[in-house]
């Protein structure tokens, strides 16, 4: 029994083969640039929350104020290996009112032989504070170039918004500050 | 169904020997190789469990260097999923997709042998550095779990590389097939053959590649950002340049949830087949089972974060992740229920593959319920990566996936090889699995409510006397195993009864109209559905 497989018949299933194949591949393409479209989305998408425990900068002091309220802000500092530098807060604990700015030194030395960079990066503890605290001044995500033996004091200019959820009492700033060589991003 | 036509002109031009098997574009050809392949790396990934178990039995480090223990997890992970579980469903897809739906054979099948020559260079990838090390030379093979989280992949040897490469070829090969499963689904069914008309196996590995194509694509990015963060300066998951370690764990799992399910669907296709043949009766709920595997698939994309319960998430977020994965267990349930209810009333006969299809309703019954008390986020606290997830992701993924690739091994094998397997044999290779399996895993339920953690070479003396339990269990799991390759090899030099057509007494479908075993091309004249 011959089979029926007339030329036009082959033709026309092998192209419509080949098309959903090629399509299917740009499916798959585009699900790997949206692999790497996530690195952004998740940014915009924590940003719009708030749910990142990203902080925000401000370049004023707010119009309001709260001083019915005190909030403990706590201050902490670590070195990541690779960094022989000394970094720690002037002050452990500062009491602030929501909306009144304040400051604190961070001191850091460089106690190695050769000049190094580092740079802070900043989180804010818990995750739900951090959408109301605004920096005026930090010296996080900057790089700081320190000679051998140098010594530096790095300012923190900060309020907390008056918005901020009655059960936070503490709010607690970690500084951690990594070896970098070259530009800061 | 009649008898389909066929005849066997073709076969004296077929080539033989090495050539064969390197070039063949066969869909039955392809579908055996990569059967073979991922049996052969179940062994080598049972082997590594073996030695995993050998060093837990007593606590203390025994014989294993907690960095070699930390790559024989590692290892252990990747080739069971990777090497070994998905290959075989892959493999069942290719022998049976052509077959099911009456088409000649799949609708890319020079795509079909490039997609399994991928493998053999993979394995080799992934397991070469162990051999290495072994000889003194290098390192040694990644060491990170089979997660792979950074900051710990990012830092660690070039294992790391030597996997990365190797999941970049599995990756290629399961999206080649996923290709091709679609356009042979989508554009090859015999005329009559509606989607709704299709063997429900085939539905299942519809969905599978739909899966596959979607999320797989993701995984390759993430591992490209990790070869880019080791080797090229980028800082995807560097806090120090502004990126963020979690990244990895949304990209991992944003793959490595729908990958459990691209494990399991095959499986739970085959099921069906299996217990309707053996009840006797029509399978239950085609429709609901279909219905569900969309379900399962749509929301298998959007849970998870249920793996990153302890990484630092808002509550909001939990709640989500709780609530959408506790969500899943429904259409799992419709599954459950319309398996049984295919049994039900049933003229039942237990027969080997069928004594594993029922293990596989126990055991990942069981890996399911296990899965509900984990996405409650509040134990999570508690259970997350304690050996209470261990024993949780056993039940699923052996108690289905493997159980279920088992009873289909077992059922397809006469119609493969055309000659019975031992039936005595396949009773004690299934009851020797369900002793050994539950005694490992049961006992490490309990560890891991008692507070063992996970992945760790040596453990805290209370855990000792259930550890010793689970080892020995495993010993007796793995010995099992054995059995199945003697059955397989035994049946395949034709040491049994030959096998007819229909090889089982209820068994229905396409497949079994043709010859056991089928001719090389399968239908001469295409079959029509009524």
């Amino acid at each position: 029994m011959q089979p029926d497989m007339t030329p036009p018949t082959v033709a026309t299933r092998a192209t419509a083969n080949r098309r959903l194949a090629w399509l299917l591949v740009l499916v798959m393409a585009g699900f790997f640039g949206f692999g790497f479209a996530l690195v952004p989305l998740y940014n915009t998408f924590c940003q719009l929350t708030g749910l990142n425990g990203k902080t925000g900068d401000a370049d004023s002091a707010p119009l309001s104020a709260d001083t019915n309220r005190w909030v403990t802000v706590a201050f902490t500092s670590t070195v990541m290996p690779g960094l022989p530098w000394r970094f720690q807060p002037e002050q452990r604990r500062l009491r602030v009112h929501p909306g009144i700015p304040s400051s604190v030194t961070y001191l850091v030395q460089n106690r190695s032989d050769r000049t190094l960079n580092g740079q802070a990066i900043m989180s804010v503890s818990p995750e739900a504070a951090a959408r109301h605290f605004k920096k005026i001044q930090c010296f996080c995500y900057s790089r700081q170039t320190l000679r051998p033996g140098e010594k530096r004091q790095l300012l923190l200019t900060f309020f907390m918004l008056p918005d901020l959820p009655d059960d936070v009492r503490t709010v607690t700033l970690s500084y951690a500050l990594f070896p970098i060589d070259g530009h800061t991003s | 169904m009649s008898q389909a036509i066929t005849h066997d002109e073709h076969d004296e031009h077929h080539p033989r020997g090495l050539t064969r098997w390197l070039f063949t574009t066969n869909h039955k050809e392809i579908g055996v190789l990569y059967m073979l392949f991922g049996l052969t790396m179940f062994m080598v990934g049972g082997l590594l469990a073996m030695l995993i178990r050998a060093e837990l039995f007593e606590p203390g480090l025994q014989f294993l260097k907690p960095q070699i223990y930390n790559q024989l997890i590692t290892l252990h992970g990747l080739v069971m999923v990777f090497a070994a579980l998905m290959p075989v469903t892959t493999g069942l897809a290719n022998y049976l997709i052509p077959m099911m739906i009456g088409a000649p054979d799949m609708a890319l099948p020079r795509l079909n042998n490039w997609g399994f020559w991928l493998l053999p260079p993979a394995a080799v990838l992934l397991v070469l550095p162990f051999g290495l090390e072994l000889l003194g030379i290098g390192n040694g093979p990644i060491d990170t779990g089979w997660t792979i989280y950074a900051p710990l992949s990012v830092q660690s040897g070039l294992g790391v590389d030597f996997a990365i490469l190797a999941v970049l070829l599995l990756g290629a090969s399961s999206l080649l097939s996923s290709i091709n499963v679609i356009v042979t689904v989508l554009n090859m069914r015999a005329p009559g053959m509606t989607l709704m008309k299709m063997p429900i196996f085939v539905w299942s590995w519809l969905m599978t590649a739909f899966l596959l194509i979607a999320v797989f694509p993701v995984l390759v990015g993430g591992v490209g950002m990790l070869l880019g963060d080791r080797h090229f300066g980028t800082h995807f998951f560097n806090a120090a340049g502004g990126g963020d370690p979690v990244l990895w764990q949304h990209l991992f799992w944003f793959f490595g949830h729908p990958e459990v399910y691209i494990l399991l669907l095959p499986t739970a296709g085959v099921m069906p087949h299996i217990l309707a043949t053996f009840a006797r009766k029509p399978m239950y709920g085609y429709r609901g089972q279909v219905y569900s595997y969309w379900a399962i698939g749509v929301l298998s994309v959007i849970v998870w974060a249920h793996h990153m319960f302890t990484s630092g998430m808002p509550v909001g977020a939990q709640l989500y992740f709780m609530y959408s994965t506790m969500l899943i267990s429904v259409p799992v349930a419709v599954l459950f229920f319309c398996w049984i209810a295919t049994l039900w009333r049933g003229a039942m006969t237990f027969e080997t593959p069928m004594l594993f299809a029922l293990g596989y309703i126990v055991l990942f019954g069981i890996g399911g319920l296990t899965g509900l008390v984990l996405a409650d986020a509040v134990a999570d606290q508690q259970y997350h990566n304690s050996y209470f997830l261990v024993a949780h992701f056993h039940y699923a993924l052996f108690g289905g996936p493997i159980m279920g690739v088992i009873a289909a091994a077992y059922f397809y094998l006469p119609k493969i090889t055309g000659r019975m397997y031992s039936e005595r044999l396949g009773r004690w290779h299934f009851w020797l699995t369900m002793i050994g399996f539950n005694i490992t895993f049961m006992a490490q339920f309990f560890v891991g409510i008692a507070g063992m953690p996970r992945r760790i070479p040596d453990y805290a003396l209370q855990f000792a006397d259930l550890n010793m339990v689970s080892s020995l269990g495993a010993f007796v799991l793995g010995a099992a195993q054995l059995l199945f390759v003697y059955n397989v090899i035994m049946t395949w030099r034709g040491v049994g009864r030959k096998a007819t057509g229909q090889v089982w007494d209820g068994a229905r479908g396409l497949e079994f109209t043709l010859p056991s075993p089928p001719p090389l091309h399968s239908f001469t004249e295409q079959p029509v559905i009524r």
